[in-house]
């Protein structure tokens, strides 16, 4: 079973995060970055898989030059390899012109099973899946809390709201997590040792066979036109209490119409 | 701030980033929970022993992780930093291993070694006794030599990990090897009248279990000898030496999380119109912590450099034993002085620490003993050579 799990490298949604005023795209550089979180979760999902059923788990990234250290983290967890797909022309790049470039990826590749998060913590757009499966012409099952592959055939458990849905698609397919469904292992002392010794493949748009004006900022189906700072928090309202401070919070309770 | 640490390789750079990642995730948040309902964390051991971290100084070819004590020893002091009793645990663990690894039977080495240094078994290491602590030799717990092994008899105390171990490195009297003969032996608890006391109750390290050990006739088989008979005690005293060292890690750890917890305090706090750092009294009062943090540090490390080195380290362990250890009481005190009647409470960690540190001064050897230790070697020097 040939496995790969799409992986982004984000800035840390625990720190501050920017975006560039230069031309409002995330601000990459000096950011913290890390591998997506639910992206952690693609990875440990491929590894019992892999484990239970043999094959390869090839991690694929589109991102800077820096994202070799969300591949090197996919590595020392335990996959085998890695395609990393970097192109100054990227810089930019909105969701669909990234699933074309995914796509090509993809069908350079042997896969049967693709996996990825159900979103990503920086843009989240969250139809990355939906995309590829359209390009691709395979499934798609998303939102996945539990996955089984069982000849030849995934099948999820799609959380809702409210419960879940039994979906289930042949092979070769695309499923996306959350995170209720695994809890992501540790890189290991000797995984991260021999994850400097496996392979990780470059590829520019060239060796895609995509033309480097059809992605990038200036041709994006979406851009950010402006932007500003989450709104301080206000003030709030102090309560004194001179003997009746209960009947005061009460009073401010029922003013907002909370009881 | 994280420690900025002077490391030889990139490799044991990325062990740390490991360490830290694992310890602030797994460790930290169940540290002052587990300490105060005395509650022994078996599955955090397996955790650390799936990240290769239980046996880092064991040689690659036996499953361990190939590294130098300078290095094993700083990943102990980040393990300390965010839980004394879990970084104490990996110190014994490896204390627990080493006379296998070094003396123990190519049959041994092969078939016990890859799962105890793998973590998947938690060691322990008995040598004290109730009445025989300091003055270990005095051991009275025999083997007495059978047809096929020996029989165990006798009480042993102190056991750090007694009745959550899978293996014992048991110290044993073997009077069939003389007056002095002290045999050592790898004992588990799946062997007939071996059996663990109930835990003392004690006033730090609550969640490391410490218990004393029953041995009731129990049969030990030829093959868990380790080492030559009777050599038992130079077993023993070589391995103490690398424990002093993983002790001392371990104080040096618990100190630094004590002075940052009182940096943090006394910038934050105020008195008189400005953060109390800012006012003498207290900024030097810090400045003796950090010294103190700083040179117990640079002390251990010069100590595991000369061991990685293949020199001997005999009296730089206990020197190390002694400074960090002295140093982990002063600063876990000040700390608490420094947090004043907040220090006192248990809102904060300043005072399980200080408790924590108080032990330290006694165990692998107490600091009376550091300084007999260092003194007899510091004589020997002096004599002139016999002969």
């Amino acid at each position: 079973m040939n496995i790969v799990v799409l992986v982004k490298q984000v800035p840390d949604s625990g720190s501050e995060r920017k975006l560039d005023p230069a031309d409002n795209t995330v601000a990459r550089a000096g950011a913290d970055n890390v591998i997506n979180e639910m992206d952690e979760y693609a990875i440990e999902e491929a590894l019992v898989v892999k484990e239970a059923h043999g094959g390869e788990v090839t991690i694929l990234t589109v991102g800077p030059d820096s994202a070799a250290d969300a591949i090197r983290k996919a590595l020392s967890m335990g996959a085998d390899r890695a395609v990393h797909v970097t192109d100054e022309a990227m810089h930019g790049s909105c969701a669909v012109q990234t699933s074309a470039v995914l796509a090509a990826a993809l069908q350079q590749m042997d896969y049967d099973l693709i996996l990825c998060g159900a979103e990503s913590t920086d843009g989240q757009v969250s139809v990355m899946p939906a995309l590829l499966a359209e390009r691709l012409g395979i499934p798609q099952l998303s939102g996945a809390r539990k996955l089984t592959i069982d000849d030849g055939v995934a099948k999820v458990e799609r959380q809702t709201d409210g419960g879940f849905w039994a979906l289930e698609a042949p092979l070769p397919a695309i499923v996306s997590t959350w995170d209720t469904i695994n809890e992501p292992r540790y890189p290991s002392f000797k995984g991260i040792m021999a994850a400097k010794k496996k392979p990780v493949e470059t590829k520019t748009l060239a060796d895609l066979g995509i033309d480097p004006s059809t992605v990038g900022l200036a041709s994006a189906t979406s851009q950010v036109l402006d932007f500003s700072g989450r709104p301080p928090k206000g003030e709030g309202v102090k309560v004194a209490d001179e003997g009746d401070g209960a009947d005061k919070l009460v009073e401010y309770l029922a003013s907002q119409k909370i009881v | 701030m994280p420690v900025d640490r002077e490391l030889p390789t990139e490799e044991a750079q990325d062990l740390i980033a490991l360490t830290r990642d694992l310890a602030d995730r797994e460790l930290a948040p169940r540290a002052a929970k587990y300490e105060r309902e005395e509650r022994f964390p078996r599955e955090v051991f397996r955790t650390l022993g799936d990240a290769g971290l239980m046996g880092l100084p064991f040689p690659e070819e036996v499953g361990g992780g190939g590294q130098p004590y300078a290095v094993y020893l700083q990943v102990l002091e980040e393990l300390a930093m965010r839980w004394a009793s879990v970084a104490l645990g990996v110190s014994v663990h490896t204390l627990s291993c080493s006379p296998i690894a070094r003396y123990g039977t190519e049959a041994q080495r092969r078939d016990l070694l890859p799962e105890m240094v793998g973590g998947t078994l938690l060691g322990a290491y008995s040598l004290s006794e109730a009445h025989a602590g300091s003055d270990a030799a005095a051991m009275k717990a025999s083997a007495t030599a059978t047809d096929d092994g020996w029989i165990a008899r006798g009480e042993k105390a102190w056991v750090t990990h007694g009745g959550h171990a899978d293996f014992y490195t048991t110290f044993l009297r073997t009077p069939a090897d003389g007056p002095r003969g002290i045999s050592c032996f790898h004992l588990t608890p799946d062997l007939p009248g071996f059996g663990a006391a109930r835990p003392e109750e004690k006033m730090g390290l609550t969640a490391s279990t410490t218990a004393a050990l029953r041995l009731d006739d129990v049969p030990i088989p030829r093959d868990r000898l380790i080492g030559e008979p009777g050599r038992g005690m130079a077993i023993a005293l070589g391995a103490l030496d690398s424990g002093r060292l993983g002790v001392s890690a371990v104080a040096v750890g618990l100190a630094q999380s004590a002075l940052d917890l009182a940096v943090r305090y006394a910038t934050e706090r105020e008195a008189f119109g400005r953060p109390i750092v800012q006012h003498q009294g207290v900024a030097f009062l810090l400045a003796d912590m950090a010294a103190a943090v700083e040179s117990a540090r640079a002390t251990y490390l010069a100590a595991a450099r000369r061991k990685d080195a293949g020199k001997p380290y005999a009296r730089q362990a206990s020197i190390s034993k002694l400074v960090a250890t002295d140093a982990a009481m002063k600063v876990t005190t000040d700390a608490v002085q420094v947090l004043g009647g907040a220090g006192y409470t248990r809102d904060h960690p300043a005072e399980r620490y200080m408790r924590e540190a108080k032990v330290m001064q006694i165990f692998e050897g107490t600091n009376q003993i550091q300084r007999m230790v260092i003194g007899r070697l510091l004589a020997g020097e002096a004599a002139p050579a016999a002969g």
